[in-house]
């Protein structure tokens, strides 16, 4: 008979002690941690950036991921969409009564591969445990906070005409990976989610020197919400070429066969950068440099036509609107 | 991707153009029947690459779409029921019927599952041996023998708690309603090629015999397309309006004769009816007798209720090209992919969801 | 009804086939196709292979195609788009 977690396990006492004690202080090994506080305590100078998220993404364990990864990678990269380089993090579990030791051990293990990757600190946690039937297997919520370093000011409002639209890579990947192990919808395939911390390389684009003016991880809603958010904000159109966006071969086949288009596919490990145009080509060379932005692209320009729409080039040769998603994708079969 | 990629090459679609805007002279009304169809022609943008003598009017192609309220209430009525687990096609599972949607029954409890295929449906039916599975069989003559096939896997395996409600539809006789009904003038029709794959050529020649309309069986890739829509200039052009296939690589003139027979053995025709166009004589399908153990109508009584039109919606009359979704009060303002009144923007393939998704520019 | 997709066939064991398009697999019924074979190009609907591909029209359609492209090209230097 497995390990499994039990109601007590989130109760406080000497199970829900032992658990985190044995568990999570050894794993995240800092001294914040280690002192089992209440809250963790430390100074921080400079402009800060704080963040929230809650991971629900089922299932919880998928190709090149799983989600505590994701609640460490997608902390991490809203702080860093900011130009924040991301210091601390919080952990906080909510656990279906019955989910296996050994896959919240495997969990665990993740956000700790994850945090060290990004040079981030899990300062503070909590774990509740709730009857079955009430979550599904685990929710994560992280919360985040890092400095922005002076001299950086990115938003979504800032975008300028004649500005270039950046991308750092492929698109559609984590959709697929995640969605291919769905129930009913059974394919397999080689496509893993693109799950990973952006910090490292949004520190290297900054440097460059270039002025950055947005960037954003194009999650939920994929690309085209995000270049729509862009040129809503900013009040700009932007026109982008679908020969420019990569697309993995796979991916795309994958999206073929459910009737999904790219474009609104979710993206964890993915940015737009939306850059001055005359250091659109460094920031792309910095970027191919690191090794989460190898296929980073221009993909288009920001225009003063069509403010607030995002205009796209058919490979055909004809232009046609990319609209925001609305409502969910459901995989087709007409 | 073989076969997907190289009918996309931009460089020979612009030829493409190139020819039929040279050939071109004469107006051109075409429709293109297949909801498929709709979408590659917006998702490409083509119809602005197309002179501006020939119009694309959009038909009811789209088997989502022209499921009346009447037949979608009885997919919800049977969704309430007790022990029973509905599988069904993603795109239904959103369509708004009189009162409810399968959706909104999902939320509320019921056991609805969207699958992929009736293969997973069967395998949902062999695992839960207590419970009813209905596959709602929604689909024209591509998904039927599909639909046969897995009545037929059924009885084979002895899986009696597998059952389909068949809301199946035919493509020739709504054709034929459309054209006698007077409301639309065509000069050519781009015909579905997956359908076609199915039943052939042969079915459609009474179009350009008995109303001198230009047909073409169309792929469903930028080049098909423009491909069929040379080829129908060329017939417009010339007076000769005949049946052709320029999806050669998908269509053969006799069709799939094993896909026939399937659909032949299980299904019989009966009248279907169409929402926007009403009842259409022998444009339906239904479980033959002898299966009528795999009869969702046969297992179940189903009280659906009276059936109710949401009110201001002009699906009907967009499906059968009357209107296009611009003229429809409700388009965008209150009706949108997230808040659907009507299936045509429900369905990925609707009309007005083509019209929402990329944009007005290309309605003429 | 109509998102049917390319679909290579990379094994059979009786009624059933594993399918691959773009590098994604997937079984497939061949109960509509039986007289499909390893290595051939299938018409995958909603999971069952609903026709094989006639490779040689493809490629003859494509031809078609080059044709078409060339006769532009000598003909019509200036092109509409």
């Amino acid at each position: 008979m497995e390990d499994k977690i039990l109601l007590a396990h989130g109760s406080g006492g000497k199970l829900s002690h032992d658990l985190v004690k044995q568990n999570f202080v050894p794993l995240f090994d800092n001294a914040f941690l280690d002192k089992l506080d209440d809250s963790a305590v430390f100074e921080i100078k400079g402009r800060l950036a704080f963040t929230t998220d809650s991971y629900v993404v089922n299932p919880i364990f998928f190709p090149g991921g799983d989600i505590g990864k994701l609640a460490v990678c997608g902390t991490v990269n809203d702080l860093s969409m900011m130009g924040a380089v991301p210091k601390y993090l919080s952990i906080a579990l909510i656990i279906e009564e019955g989910l296996l030791m050994s896959d919240l051990k495997r969990i665990i293990a993740s956000i700790r591969k994850a945090a060290q990757e990004a040079g981030v600190k899990i300062v503070t946690g909590d774990t509740k445990v709730v009857n079955k039937g009430s979550a599904d297997k685990l929710f994560i919520n992280s919360a985040g906070v890092g400095v922005i370093p002076p001299g950086a000011n990115i938003s979504g409002s800032n975008a300028r005409v004649g500005d270039k639209v950046i991308l750092s890579g492929s698109i559609g990947d984590h959709g697929i990976a995640v969605i291919s192990q769905r129930e009913g919808l059974q394919f397999t395939s080689s496509v893993k989610s693109d799950c990973a911390p952006l910090n490292k390389l949004v520190a290297e684009m900054l440097d460059s020197g270039v002025e950055i003016r947005c960037l954003r991880d194009p999650t939920r809603g994929g690309l085209a919400s995000t270049l729509n958010e862009f040129a809503e904000s900013s009040r700009v159109g932007i026109r982008i070429e679908e020969e420019s966006i990569p697309v993995h071969e796979v991916v795309q086949a994958a999206c073929e066969l459910l009737g999904f288009d790219p474009l609104y596919v979710a993206n964890e490990g993915k940015l737009v950068a939306v850059v001055a145009a005359n250091g659109a080509e460094k920031v792309v060379e910095v970027m191919r440099r690191n090794k989460y932005g190898k296929e980073a692209a221009v993909i288009g320009e920001v225009v003063s036509e069509h403010p607030g729409r995002v205009i796209l080039k058919t490979r055909m040769g004809a232009s046609r609107i990319v609209d925001m998603l609305v409502g969910e994708q459901l995989p087709r079969i007409c | 991707m073989k076969f997907i990629n190289e009918f996309r090459d931009a460089e020979l679609g612009k030829s493409l153009i190139a020819r039929i805007r040279q050939r071109s002279t004469r107006p051109a009304r075409l429709m293109e029947f297949c909801g498929g169809h709709t979408v590659s022609i917006a998702r490409h943008g083509l119809r602005q690459l197309l002179p501006p003598n020939i119009t694309m009017l959009s038909g009811p192609g789209c088997p989502v779409c022209v499921t009346a309220n009447a037949d979608l209430d009885k997919a919800i009525a049977l969704a309430k029921l007790p022990d029973v687990i509905i599988t069904t096609f993603g795109d239904m599972m959103k369509v708004p019927a009189s009162r409810s949607s399968l959706q909104q029954v999902k939320a509320e409890g019921g056991d609805i599952r969207m699958v992929y295929s009736t293969l997973d449906a069967l395998k949902i039916a062999q695992g839960n041996p207590s419970k009813s599975v209905v596959f709602i069989g929604v689909g024209f003559e591509t998904t039927a023998p599909t639909v046969a096939a897995s009545v037929l896997q059924a009885q084979q395996q002895g899986i009696d708690n597998y059952c389909v409600l068949s809301l199946h539809k035919l493509c020739p006789p709504v054709v034929k309603a459309l054209l006698d009904s007077g409301e639309v003038k065509l000069d050519g029709l781009v015909c579905p090629g997956h359908v076609s794959a199915i039943i052939g050529s042969l079915p459609y020649e009474f179009i350009p015999r008995d109303y001198g309309i230009a047909c073409v069986i169309s792929g469903f890739e930028p080049l098909d397309i423009l491909q069929c829509i040379d080829m129908l200039v060329a017939q417009i052009e010339s007076g000769q309006p005949r049946v052709e296939i320029a999806y050669r690589r998908g269509v053969k003139p006799e069709g799939n004769k094993i896909a026939l027979e399937l659909m032949d053995k299980v299904f019989e025709v009966c009248d279907g009816n169409w929402r926007g166009i009403g009842v259409v004589p022998g444009s339906g399908l239904r479980l033959r007798k002898r299966y009528q153990r795999y009869d969702a109508e046969h297992n179940f009584e189903i009280n659906p209720g009276e059936p109710v039109e949401p009110k201001g919606c002009i699906c009907g009359d967009v499906l059968r090209a009357v209107k296009t979704p611009l003229d429809c009060k409700l388009f965008r303002r209150v009706c949108n992919p997230e808040h659907p009144i009507g299936p045509c923007m429900v369905s990925s393939e609707g009309t007005c969801a083509a019209y929402f998704q990329y944009g007005e520019v290309y309605g003429r | 009804m109509c998102l049917a997709i390319p679909a290579k066939v990379k094994s059979i064991d009786g009624v059933e086939a594993e399918v691959e398009v773009g590098g994604v697999s997937r079984k497939a019924s061949i109960v509509l196709t039986p007289e499909a074979k390893v290595g051939d190009y299938v018409l995958l609907h909603t999971g069952y292979a609903i026709n094989v591909i006639d490779e040689e029209e493809a490629q003859e359609t494509l031809k078609i195609f080059q044709e078409i492209a060339e006769a532009e090209d000598r003909d019509y230097p200036t092109k509409f788009t």
